[in-house]
Formats: structure tokens, sequence, C-alpha cells
């Protein structure tokens, strides 16, 4: 649980700054930004996400690379399975 | 080899492995210790041990949240969700892991409401969405995670949510470093430090590692290559007699860390006196506890706990294997009565955890990735 999945920021929500739509490789999902108020991302940046925060903005190219070690490692399922399930969505 | 593609870069891996080699030499023997459990699988998985010399030996670390965490925890936490209104929210690498009635997965098949969720912003969700009910979210985790339950309590208090609370058990990883070094039976020449835990608090929290017990410091990233570089990167400085920290995973870990999830975290918690480590035993200083501001949404001080303390299964050898004193093949129950399908100890659960990574690759070489052909 301590691997990050990479994601690239949609959209910001326009009635809350601390709420952004993010694509994982497909699937997208609301994260929370709160955590990056001292370097807030912007609809392109992409960033590392943990437990549904962002933790830090990367660069593309880390990103991929950051994909790539999820894949490595066999994450890719847990990883994919962590982001569906982001807001409830299939669970519960 | 067909996973030689698998790794990008593989001619730096190969002189990355050379390079180790060289520096190693044979005249003596090195100690390092991975603190993260996410490095713990990945030297595993990639069959690291297999290109290393054999007088270097890593010696799995502490930093897997769901391993450490002592089994009473686990059952004061299910005791409160007794209670028919409450609802107990878990991240599911919780789920399995064994306390003495069971499982909390085990609890929900006897009719406890426990649900999986992947944030603690899902849990307070699950609260907005039950109003009858109390959801209180099982936190566990280090400094990764501890801003994120930071955060939601946050928000929970400023939107007036009065039917959530968190049962925190978030460990912080700089005491356990110092336990592990105060040990007498742990000899251990430098560290591989945490990848994203670092992200968070960044690295200076690690100079008094280099400075005061003189033991380098590496924090890395996770692919094969990242932790050669990071071995490559403690030789030299140990060849040279330095102690350093050093930080290889720049692209990812910021020097100074993420000081608004630093807020965040110095809002909510606080420091708590001592906690339990499963295997380290009492560690001062080394757990995160609820403040008194957010008291309403603290679970311990919310309900009664009963503050139950258990002794782990005598015959398992959790704490030794924790300490790198025992690897994970020489506990008793490895492999026979305690496997990843039927774990006795939460090493053999998680997928960080020492026991469950030897367990799935290097005890059965199955699904294991490996690098000799590429070093």
């Amino acid at each position: 649980m301590c691997l990050a999945i990479p994601g690239k920021i949609v959209e910001i929500s326009s009635d809350n700054q601390d709420s952004a739509l993010v694509d994982v490789v497909g699937v997208r999902r609301k994260i929370d930004l709160g955590l990056l108020q001292d370097d807030k991302p912007a609809p392109g940046d992409w960033v590392l996400i943990h437990v549904g925060f962002a933790m830090s903005k990367i660069s593309e190219q880390d990103a991929a690379d950051q994909m790539n070690t999820l894949w490595m490692l066999g994450e890719i399922d847990g990883a994919m399975q962590e982001i569906q399930g982001y807001g409830l969505e299939d669970v519960n | 080899m067909r996973f030689v593609d698998e790794f990008r870069e593989p001619a730096l891996i190969s002189k990355a492995a050379e390079e180790i080699r060289r520096l190693t030499g044979t005249e003596r023997h090195y100690r390092m210790m991975e603190v993260c459990g996410g490095h713990t699988h990945a030297i595993y998985r990639f069959g690291l041990k297999d290109i290393l010399p054999e007088n270097i030996e890593l010696i799995h670390g502490p930093g897997c949240p769901v391993c450490v965490l002592p089994m009473g925890r686990i059952d004061d936490g299910l005791s409160i969700a007794q209670r028919s209104d409450v609802i107990f929210a878990a991240f599911g690498d919780m789920m399995r892991v064994p306390g003495t009635q069971g499982s909390p997965l085990e609890h929900k098949a006897r009719g406890m409401d426990v649900r999986i969720v992947y944030s603690p912003s899902d849990a307070l969700k699950l609260a907005r969405l039950n109003p009858d009910k109390h959801v209180m979210f099982f936190a566990i985790g280090f400094e990764t995670t501890a801003p994120s339950t930071a955060l939601t309590m946050m928000r929970a208090k400023a939107e007036g949510v009065g039917n959530f609370s968190v049962f925190c058990n978030h460990v912080t990883i700089i005491p356990a470093i110092r336990a592990i070094l105060d040990s007498p039976d742990m000899r251990l020449d430098a560290f591989i430090g945490p990848g994203h835990v670092s992200t968070v608090i960044g690295c200076r929290p690690y100079e008094w590692i280099a400075q005061n017990e003189r033991k380098p410091i590496v924090v890395s990233g996770f692919e094969p290559l990242d932790m050669l570089q990071s071995i490559v990167m403690l030789l030299r400085q140990l060849k040279a007699g330095e102690a350093k920290v050093e930080n290889q995973y720049k692209r990812v870990v910021p020097w100074e860390g993420n000081r608004a999830a630093l807020r965040a975290m110095a809002e909510v918690f606080q420091l708590r006196p001592y906690f339990e480590w499963r295997g380290l035993g009492f560690i001062s200083q080394s757990a995160l506890r609820v403040n008194d501001k957010y008291a309403e949404w603290d679970a311990e001080q919310r309900f009664a706990v009963p503050g139950i303390r258990v002794t782990d299964p005598k015959a398992a050898q959790c704490g030794e294997v924790l300490k790198g004193v025992l690897k994970p093949h020489q506990c008793k129950l490895f492999g026979r009565e305690c496997t990843p399908e039927h774990p006795i100890g939460a090493l053999m659960v998680s997928s960080e955890g020492s026991c469950a990574a030897y367990h799935n690759y290097e005890h059965r070489k199955a699904g294991m990735v490996s690098l000799n052909s590429v070093a």
C-alpha cells in the first residue's frame, strides 16, 4: 500500500478547487488535491495518487515510469482496483 | 529469458550489478536494511538477491503497516464495531489480518457491517450516505497515508459530519528505525530509505542516522535499477568511510517533503507517548493519536476501547522475522500452518510483508521475474 499510482488531471471541479477528475489509463475518478495546496496542479498535469489523494506532481515521463514499476511489481490489477473503487463506485 | 524485455535499460542494470560486485569485493560482509515493505516486495519479485554478491545481505525492515500492527489493536477496533449501529470501514489490506476472534472479513461473515474503502474520504462519504449509522474508519499506515486521514478528519469537522470517526493506528517511521538501531541483536551497515514515505517527510528526518549513527542512507525508488543504484551509492559511501543521506528517488521525492501534508498531520494528530509494534515491542513517540481539537472524530475518545493486549501465537516467530533476526523460511510455521491463504501472522497477509513476498516468489519461484540474464 505504499506504492503510488500515476494519473493525469482532467479537470478541476468548478465548485471545489480541492476536487479533481483524474484519468488513470482510461479510468476516470475524482481525487482530492488538498495535500498539494502549496503547488496546485492544473488540468494536463500528472500526479502520484495514494488512497484517493494526490501526493506529488510528477512529469509525464515519471508517470510512465511509475506505471511501468507497478506493472513490473505485478501490482497493476491492485492499483486499478483501487482507482475503480474511489468514490465507492465499485464497492458496497 | 522472456522477462528481459520488462526491464528498462538492461545495459544499465548490468552495469550497476557489475559496479556492485566491484565495490563489494570479498573482504567483508555488508548488511543493509530496506526499511519499506514495497522494497521488500520488489527485492523478492525481481530476484535481486540472485544478482547481488553473497556478502551483501538485505535485511527486511519494519515498513509494512499491516505487519507491525499488534493483534490487540485489531481486536480493539473490531470490539467497537460490535455495536449494531457501527460500520467498520478499512482498506482492503486490513481485511484478512487475523484478530483473536478472526479477521474483519470473518467478522463480516458473522454479520458485522464491514466495508472495504480505497480512500479515507470514501469512509467519510459512507458516513454521509448512512446518517443513522456511525462509520468508523480503521486507519493504518505510515506518513504516506496519515496526511490523507488527517485531511479527511478536517473535512469531517468543517462539514460537521457527526457520525464519522477514525480509529487511529498511524505510525511514524523514524522511531522504528531508531529502535532497530538501538536493538543489541541488530548490526546494520546502511539503510535503503523508504520511497513514498519520503515524499511526505522529505530527507531531512534521516540526517541523524548519518550524523549520529554514522550509517549511510539512500532514499530509493522501486525499480530494479533504482534499487541497484541505491546499493551502489551506499557501497560508495561505505568504501569512502562516509555517512550521508542521499536521494536516489529525486524524480518523486523532494528533499523538503510535502509541507501541506505535514501541516495537515500537525493540525489533527499528536504523538502518542508510546505505542506497541509487533515484533519490536513498545516504542516511545512512535505513533500518532488524534488531538483534543478533533476528539469528536476520534473513535478512541468516543467509544470505550478495551485496550486488548495479545501475545502473538507462540509458535509463530513474527517478531524475529520483523527484526531481521530470522529469515521468513526459518520460522517454524512458514509454508506449513502459515501461508498467504491461511495467514497466522500479519507478515503473511500483506504483499509487502516479508513472509508473503518470500512465499510468493522465493519459495515457489513462481511469478518471479529474473534479473539474472540481464545482469
